[in-house]
């Protein structure tokens, strides 16, 4: 057989590892920012721009899709070609899909503090945005695909299998998330509205954490573990079973994230069964990693990349034990909402993702530039203060976690609420300030680490086209004797991506669509009626200000709930959700009610509150909103908004997009007599009045006669 | 067609059939994962295994 010589593409690789380091530390620093913003709220709340509600998305989008997508593309990117013995397919390609993908990022990084948000969690980026990820998605895929097909290497080990699997339901789940209708340049509706939205945000939601932060850093660890430990995997046929049983099961997960919620029983169900049953094939990638440093423990003691590996297996064995206790009903009763979760996250985060990143970086930087690591020492000084610093965060806020829950739920023996919500908020500070001090540590040795890397690549040359050789694949296959079937469709490329489709697609359908055609999932309720103009002005604000990363509008049917917000909520409350606006955390109270029964406030306790909330709630970590006073409401949009609407099922009048204008000043003005009454002269134009309108409007309408 | 499934599924009475059948499915699915492990060839196995370790 003929030997062929080739090189590898190093650069692609290098480039994507710096970019990881740099957006890394990036996307940490806004996590501390944001985190000592619950310290020191008056201080660090720069408004407009730098308010926490609009930042915090930012911290979730930097780490998510910048620093650990960066990893993950660096790591596809060498082992790919290695695996593959093949040149990735296009240079060209890699070029556009690296600087692509980096726009894309320095675009979020302008919009998000811009307020340019669909506020879906994870999904916040505007439709532009969104139609850009998805053409540097497609490029990536069909280089990586066309660098499969012309592979020299027959078997695709299960580390590409991982990779396939990511890129094709990445690329389903943004596509069917982002649905969503313009109304301006930046500005867009969700195609669908509150119970479905809530549903394919959340299916979205959960499988962004399994098929961008879970399966392709499998795949990694089933390459870079076993060079690490230059041993094989513990087990081929645990990991065949790990991925198709991961793959299969994942993609149902979602409904979890909406236990008790205004969902359909049997979709939560369903969630429930299936995200439980996950803990067999992720504790099965686990004991499979753990289990391949058999008998190299003593290695593990001395060479730091493995120990970050070691941590990072482990936190990755530790959140997948949590995640399907956590989807139990009677646990997810106690740890939404809360900083539980909070701890949860980053268990996976800064432990799995983040740890098994540094530890590539470790190994794979040296070897692109040909050198040796600049100091040991130093990384492990890196690892200590990594480790250290998770333990730090996540320790005090599952301690937090427990207190605050514990807290919302406690009844004095006459059957009252024990606690105001605000006492749960001041109690939380001081687990606030231990968290951020976690950060801090983390942060640190991330810097360090990246002291290291930079110096390490200083000291060497990058060897942009490293020389390999391997033997031509043979085009006609010489079939064994007994062979079976899957030998066929694991040499083929294509029919294993539309295995993979089809194996995430049937938990997919099964679960959104029954929600958005059994009529009886939703039912009606006739009070409920659209925005007026004012309230979808001030809805708009709501979600441009990032409000649902601290409150939520879902009050599950508890007494604990029940008493401190009133009424449960139902599905058909939320009809002209576009986007929903459930939340998943409650840093503040839950306001689906908060225009209603004892909830309600004076128009002029919600303008003081949201100038200066700590005046009014001594010990209130919220941002102030003076600025909504200065600004104007821009009314040019009403008329593109209602039409919007229109086109989405809101039921407005035919022509009403043209006089709407008309209603929304009146209402306006109503609210700034009213104002004006209590000694407050504001104009009827400025944005606080269409906030306080929407405020005003919340969980109102099943009251009505 | 989809108005036949439309009509259908919008009047379908009990969807507690969903989990059920989903369950069913991946118990199909997963005997038949293991059993393609199992009559993997051990010696392609150790081939494929030995993938990354290759320079």
């Amino acid at each position: 057989m003929q030997v062929e010589s080739f090189q590898y593409d190093n650069k692609t690789v290098r480039n994507f590892a710096i970019a990881t380091i740099i957006w890394g530390i990036v996307g940490m620093t806004v996590g501390l920012w944001i985190a000592l913003q619950l310290v020191f709220p008056t201080v660090l709340n720069l408004q407009p721009y730098f308010n926490f509600g609009r930042i915090r998305p930012l911290h979730t989008n930097a780490v998510i899709f910048a620093f650990v997508g960066n990893a993950m593309f660096m790591g596809i990117y060498y082992s790919l070609q290695r695996l593959l013995k093949a040149r990735m397919f296009s240079d060209v390609l890699s070029k556009i899909h690296f600087w692509g993908w980096q726009l894309i990022i320095v675009a979020a990084a302008i919009t998000l503090p811009l307020g340019f948000s669909t506020a879906k969690e994870y999904a916040e980026l505007e439709w532009p945005i969104d139609i850009a990820i998805t053409l540097i998605w497609v490029v990536f895929g069909f280089n990586m695909f066309a660098t499969i097909i012309k592979r020299r290497e027959r078997h695709l080990y299960v580390a590409v299998w991982f990779y396939i699997a990511t890129f094709v339901t990445v690329a389903v789940l943004h596509l069917v998330n982002s649905f969503e209708l313009p109304v301006t340049l930046f500005k867009s509706y969700s195609w669908y509205a509150g119970v479905q939205d809530a549903l394919v945000q959340w299916w979205y939601g959960h499988n962004a954490v399994a098929f961008f932060l879970t399966t392709p850093f499998l795949g990694l660890m089933y390459y870079f573990l076993p060079k690490a430990a230059n041993r094989p995997v513990f087990s081929y046929k645990l990991s065949i079973i790990h991925f198709w049983a991961l793959i299969f099961l994942y993609i149902w997960a979602g409904p979890h994230h909406l236990l008790y919620t205004a969902l359909p029983n049997w979709a939560q169900s369903l969630g429930i069964v299936f995200s439980f049953m996950l803990i067999f094939p992720s504790w099965g990638g686990m004991i499979n990693g753990l289990l391949t440093l058999r008998g190299a423990w003593d290695k593990v003691r001395e060479d730091v990349i493995l120990k970050f590996m070691v941590v990072a297996v482990t936190a990755y064995g530790m959140s997948t034990f949590e995640g399907p206790m956590l989807s139990l009903k009677s646990i997810n009763a106690v740890a939404h909402f809360s900083d539980w979760i909070i701890a949860h996250v980053h268990i996976g985060g800064l432990g799995w993702n983040g740890m098994l990143t540094f530890g590539i970086l470790y190994w794979l930087i040296p070897r692109i530039y040909k050198t040796e690591l600049y100091s040991k020492k130093l990384a492990n000084i890196h690892f200590w203060l990594a480790t250290l610093g998770i333990l730090f965060y996540a320790i005090p806020m599952y301690w937090a976690g427990f207190q605050q829950v514990a807290m919302w739920k406690q009844f004095t023996p006459s059957g009252q609420l024990k606690y105001q919500f605000l006492e749960t908020v001041t109690y939380m500070a001081p687990f606030y300030a231990m968290r951020a001090l976690g950060g801090t540590l983390y942060l640190t040795g991330a810097i360090i680490g990246m002291v290291n890397y930079f110096k390490t690549i200083g000291k060497g040359t990058l060897h942009a086209n490293e020389d390999a050789e391997a033997p031509a694949l043979e085009k006609a296959y010489t079939q064994h004797t007994g062979e079976h079937w899957h030998r066929w469709i694991e040499r083929r490329p294509t029919p294993f991506l539309l295995l993979s489709l089809i194996v995430i697609l049937i938990g997919g359908l099964v679960e959104l669509v029954p929600t958005f055609l059994v009529k009886s999932n939703i039912p009606t309720i006739s009070s409920v009626k659209p925005y007026t103009p004012l309230e979808l002005q001030g809805r708009d604000i709501y979600t441009r200000e990032g409000c649902y990363t601290c409150h939520s509008q879902m009050i599950r049917p508890f007494r604990s709930e029940t008493e401190r917000y009133g009424e449960y909520s139902k599905a058909g409350e939320f009809v002209y959700d576009h986007p929903f606006q459930w939340g998943s955390k409650r840093t503040g109270p839950d306001l689906a009610r908060e225009g209603s029964g004892n909830l309600k406030k004076s128009n002029t306790w919600h303008y003081n509150h949201f100038e200066e909330p700590n005046s009014i709630s001594t010990g209130s970590v919220m941002p102030s909103y003076s600025f909504l006073i200065d600004h104007n409401l821009d009314t040019a949009t009403t008329r593109l908004k209602i039409n919007a609407m229109r086109t989405l099922g809101v039921p407005y009048a035919a022509d009403y997009a043209n006089k709407a204008n008309q209603d929304l000043m009146a209402q306006a003005k109503g609210i700034a007599d009213d104002l004006n009454k209590n000694g407050i002269k504001v104009p009827a134009n400025k944005e606080i009045i269409a906030l306080i309108a929407y405020i005003q409007r919340l969980g109102t309408d099943i009251s009505k006669k | 067609m989809y108005s036949f499934i439309k009509k259908y599924t919008e009047t379908m009475q009990d969807q507690n059939i969903y989990p059920l059948f989903s369950l069913l499915v991946f118990l199909v699915f997963f005997v038949a994962v293991l059993w393609y492990v199992k009559v993997l060839d051990k010696k392609e196995v150790e081939e494929i295994k030995n993938l990354p370790l290759e320079q």
